[in-house]
């Protein structure tokens, strides 16, 4: 079987397996008038409009908007989004979290990012939990020089490349300035040594915290080393290695020549990052968590970025042959050529197994701010729908495409976040990079390049933002899908309900998903799931029957 | 963290500032926990959202089940301003989706910090008749001891807001420390066959470990009735298993003095010693037998222990965990005549050392006792006293791993098996159990790594 060429995406198909209105009435008929206000403009049915030229308009949706209280969110924080998300996966920087304990205890190896030092003489904290472990004589007097010496500890402790200190909610409150204590220990122990403000209650999800820890990465790391990269040198963006992804992806660059500088953050080294700047294309996975970075790179080192997407056997021959294109060098296309024909085989016996066990089911995702994207491909590959998605800390960019970010607004929550002002850097701005894009666009070639999930999904399927448990329960009881994608905090309520749930945090402990074998991977795993033998026995609670009672009689 | 371990221990380690890799969680996962335990309860984390999410996200781990946990949801306004709105907008949010029974408030460090005061906000609640069901606040900032510490506290603050005085009544009360659903569903198992009528507070063996639904709930089936919360006020006795708790912090304490309760304060009832005094107290307090399948059971746990002592005699233990359940599993490995080298908690009552040592006394002085400690001090009392094997939660593997001896996962958290809502650590049953995975573990670890395959061991 030849390797496909065209997009699967069959956007105007209208969804008719399900009442997407009525669905959406009914998870909105209990709230209180203010809250009902609220979710209405975030639980949208999908419909796209023509315009006077033809064009599809996208519904509206109101995203990235705070959680109201009492309801059951599947949202995190923002020391989350930056210790937990982005830094979490380097494994030769120190993270200590400055707060009492419970914050660094619960981001101590719980996503599931995975790292591969080459010898076990190379850095590796990821095992490691740091905390100051505030007390509450710290949050009276402070717990500066708490921080100090914890500092001191770890650097006596590893004698690492860097140190980094992140926030928990006291700390801005009680007036601990982690930026000095940071540079007055950067300057005494000499490796740098940088901090946070990333407390909880800022922004309105983890995205803040994405956000923030972009910021920093770009002002205390990028542009450290600068080392001449190969002429195919790119960074691959917003992706976390979990479950080993990035260890797929990397496998497929270095069997193409490209030559991978830096990923943010999955399987990364402070070096990387150190060095990322001198890569000529930046790669976007994650378009949420790391759009920042792509940006500030190209303002200030001339790096232009695109967005790819692994996730899924079609998009990863579509991505692999973007990069190429990018760099209109034969030898590149015919290398990304040779691979993808390489792998494709064990793609398409996977897909003549396992679709007819699949097609025809329905799906749902919940889940990050590209995940409840991404995964459609590979349900679609599988012949499966997905009738309801939507993310749990995107904004509206993530769902109508980038051509909305002019007219989003940014409130109180938003603009409590620190926007850099990045200006191009006088000695390492590289104007080739600007040039090449110049050209490249001039082919029809696109950057910043992403339309968001709606355009991809069916009409009259839903797209809930932030969607809360209450929700959740309600949406499953009134369509009843065959598989539920979110996390561990949704599974076992989802599968109380007779559906199987499958993790996209964590890959419920497996994966790599990313690439082609990692669609081979998932298509196996869904087919494993759907059709377990445990849900014969487990009759849902609107099936008719009650074994129960048939026993008991 | 400031080292409290003895022996070996440099002066400079005793300065260490920083905790690295906790052996506690936060105060309010435990008041998460305990408030679980209470039929058609929601809670309701005051402070940032965060916190309800990781709680839940680990509680859910360990437990999975469905797990709610709301939050007030600050915002950077809020820390400004006050969290009155918040909270009183999450009580009214939380009612509208769930009609809770009972409504636990606990607060996060954020909340605190500023200087909070739940009860307070409530005297705001409009008098629309919305939120209606009893509402039960407990302070619970972060920056204060362990979670264990905040499930005593919130089980106090149930009942000192809850209950009410009465004429004496039949029933006992029973407050166990935070255990599996197992142990729960065991020790009211133990008591209702000595037809004792019981309350125990909280009760999670049923909403933290239940069965599969033929209806959705909005709120999992099970758990101590508000009801029955008001009457551990008119209780014959109260019956708390601690060895660490503050002896006037505990809500059988509070019983005590506001509604003269007597209390009997017992060991949990880990190992057979300890699991004796239980089944003494409760052949006093009703005046009859121990029920004889748990006589038999205990006979059973006792011929095993014969069979087996050839398996575990003379080996060596690190225990790992929440202090009561360290010295419960302590005081039990010394019974099989396993000794527990090292023994290490987070938690920081001071009374971990003065109970194991006491508890021990033949064995005292080669047992090293790390109070208040973390992972990483544990370690380096482990890498000197090289035991046999590790007994502790799941954050205990990377210890077990780098050291290449077994693992018995107990207690809070496992979460790289399945069984955690259902290992059973009390009585005779619980003994039986860690029994036999403690002696096949060390089994198997010989048999793995004996060069000739035997396959009688």
């Amino acid at each position: 079987m030849s390797a496909p060429t065209t997009d699967t995406a069959t956007p105007v198909t209208p969804n008719e397996s399900i009442d997407a209105a009525g669905v959406r009435k009914k998870m909105l008929e209990n709230y209180p008038a203010k809250t009902r206000r609220k979710r209405e403009k975030q639980i949208i049915v999908n419909e796209k409009q023509l315009d006077a030229d033809g064009a599809k308009v996208l519904p509206v949706i109101a995203a990235n908007t705070r959680t109201a209280p009492g309801i059951i969110t599947q949202r995190g924080c923002c020391y989350a989004g930056c210790k937990g998300v982005i830094l979490g996966p380097t494994r030769d920087i120190v993270n200590i979290t400055h707060g009492p304990v419970g914050c660094g205890y619960y981001s101590w190896l719980t996503r599931r990012n995975q790292t591969h030092a080459p010898t076990d003489e190379h850095d590796n904290f990821i095992t490691y939990c740091f905390t100051t472990d505030m007390e509450e004589e710290n949050i009276i007097f402070g717990g500066e020089k708490k921080l100090s010496q914890a500092i001191q500890e770890a650097y006596d402790l590893f004698h690492p490349k860097a140190i980094a200190v992140f926030s928990t909610c006291p700390v801005g409150l009680i007036g601990d300035d982690v930026h000095q204590v940071a540079l007055s220990m950067k300057e005494k122990l000499g490796i740098n040594i940088f901090g946070f403000s990333c407390e909880g209650y800022k922004g309105v999800s983890q995205s803040a915290g994405h956000h923030i820890a972009n910021n920093q990465i770009f002002k205390h790391v990028i542009g450290e080393n600068d080392k001449p990269r190969g002429r195919w040198a790119v960074n691959l963006m917003g992706e976390y290695n979990i479950g080993g992804d990035s260890f797929l992806i990397e496998d497929l660059f270095r069997r193409c020549g490209i030559d991978l500088v830096a990923t943010f953050s999955g399987n990364s080294t402070y070096d990387q990052f150190a060095n990322s700047h001198m890569a000529k294309l930046n790669c976007v996975m994650c378009h949420r968590s790391i759009n920042y970075v792509a940006d500030m790179i190209e303002k200030k080192y001339g790096v232009p970025w695109i967005k790819v997407n692994f996730i899924g056997a079609t998009a990863t021959a579509k991505s692999l042959r973007k990069i190429a294109d990018f760099f209109q060098d034969d030898k590149l296309s015919e290398n990304v050529e040779r691979v993808i024909g390489e792998e494709y085989p064990a793609v398409a016996a996977a897909q003549k197994k396992y679709r007819p066990r699949c097609t025809g089911k329905k799906a749902m995702l919940f889940v990050g701010g590209s995940r409840a994207h991404h995964y459609q491909e590979l349900f679609s590959e599988l012949g499966m729908e997905t009738v309801a998605a939507g993310y749990e800390f995107g904004h509206r960019d993530d769902y109508e495409g980038r051509r909305v970010i002019p007219s989003i607004k940014v409130d109180a929550d938003s603009r409590n976040i620190e926007e850099m002002n990045v200006q191009p850097d006088p000695d390492k701005f590289r104007p080739e990079g600007p040039e090449m894009a110049r050209k490249a666009e001039q082919r029809g070639y696109r950057f910043h390049d992403y339309d968001g999930l709606m355009i991809d999904m069916k009409e009259q399927t839903l797209i809930i933002d932030d969607i809360s448990q209450y929700e959740t329960e309600r949406l499953i009881e009134a369509i009843r899908p065959d598989v539920f994608c979110a996390g561990i905090k949704e599974k076992y309520a989802v599968q109380k309900m007779g559906v199987p749930c499958k993790q996209l945090h964590s890959y419920d402990y497996g994966g790599p998903y990313a690439a082609f074998q990692g669609a081979v991977n998932f298509y196996a795993e869904i087919d494993r799931m759907v059709n377990a033998r445990i849900w014969s026995h487990i009759p849902a609670p609107w099936d008719e029957i009650s074994p129960v009672k048939e026993v008991s009689e | 963290m400031s080292a409290d371990c003895e022996a070996a221990v440099t002066p400079a380690a005793l300065e260490v500032a920083a905790t690295r890799n906790a052996c506690k969680l936060c105060t309010p996962l435990g008041a998460c926990v305990a408030f679980a335990g209470v039929e058609g309860s929601r809670t309701v984390l005051h402070g940032s959202q965060g916190c309800a999410t990781y709680i839940r996200r680990y509680m859910i781990s360990h437990f999975k089940e469905p797990i709610d946990i709301a939050s007030s949801s600050f915002a950077e306004e809020t820390t400004i301003f006050g969290g009155r709105d918040n909270l009183l907008k999450s009580l009214a949010n939380v009612t509208r989706q769930y009609h809770p029974a009972m409504i636990g408030i606990a607060t996060t460090c954020l909340a605190e910090t500023i200087g909070e005061d739940p009860a307070m906000h409530l005297r705001g609640l409009p008098d629309d008749g919305l939120v209606s069901a009893p509402i039960v606040h407990v302070s619970t900032p972060s920056y204060c001891g362990s979670h264990a510490d905040g499930y005593v506290a919130a089980v106090r603050a149930m009942v000192a807001q809850l209950a009410e005085r009465g004429s004496p009544a039949e029933h006992v009360n029973l407050f166990a420390p935070m255990c599996s659903p197992a142990d729960l569903r065991y020790l009211k198992e133990i008591v209702r066959e000595f037809q004792l009528p019981h309350t125990l507070l909280p009760d999670y063996s049923e909403t933290l470990d239940g069965t599969t639904w033929r209806e959705y709930h909005l709120i999992p089936p099970g758990g101590t009735k508000v009801d029955d919360i008001r009457r551990t006020g008119s209780a014959r006795a109260s019956i708390e298993f601690t060895h660490v708790a503050s002896a006037s912090e505990t809500g059988a304490a509070w019983l005590e003095e506001a509604c003269s309760v007597p209390r009997h304060r017992l060991s949990p009832p880990i190992g057979v010693r300890k699991t004796d005094e239980l089944f003494h107290t409760l052949e006093s307090i009703t005046g009859r037998c121990t029920p004889a399948p748990h006589a038999a059971e205990r006979g059973r746990l006792l011929d095993s222990l014969v069979d087996g002592h050839k398996y575990v005699s003379g080996r060596r233990a690190a225990v790992v965990g929440d202090e009561d359940l360290v010295i419960g599993l302590a005081v039990f490995l010394a019974e099989l005549g396993i000794t527990p080298v090292v023994c290490g908690s987070g938690g920081s009552s001071g009374r971990l050392r003065t109970a194991v040592k006491s508890e021990i006394p033949d064995k005292a002085a080669e047992i090293a006792v790390c109070q208040a400690s973390d992972y990483l001090e544990i370690e380096e009392e482990v890498r000197s006293r090289r035991p046999d094997l590790i007994v502790g939660s799941s954050k205990a593997y990377g210890l077990a791993r780098k050291l290449n001896v077994p693992l018995i996962r107990v207690g809070f958290p496992i979460h790289d098996r399945i069984d955690g809502n259902r290992t059973l650590h009390f009585g005779y049953r619980g003994a039986q159990q860690l029994f036999d995975r403690i002696a096949n573990a060390l089994i198997e670890s010989k048999q793995d790594s004996s060069t000739v395959g035997y396959a009688y061991m």
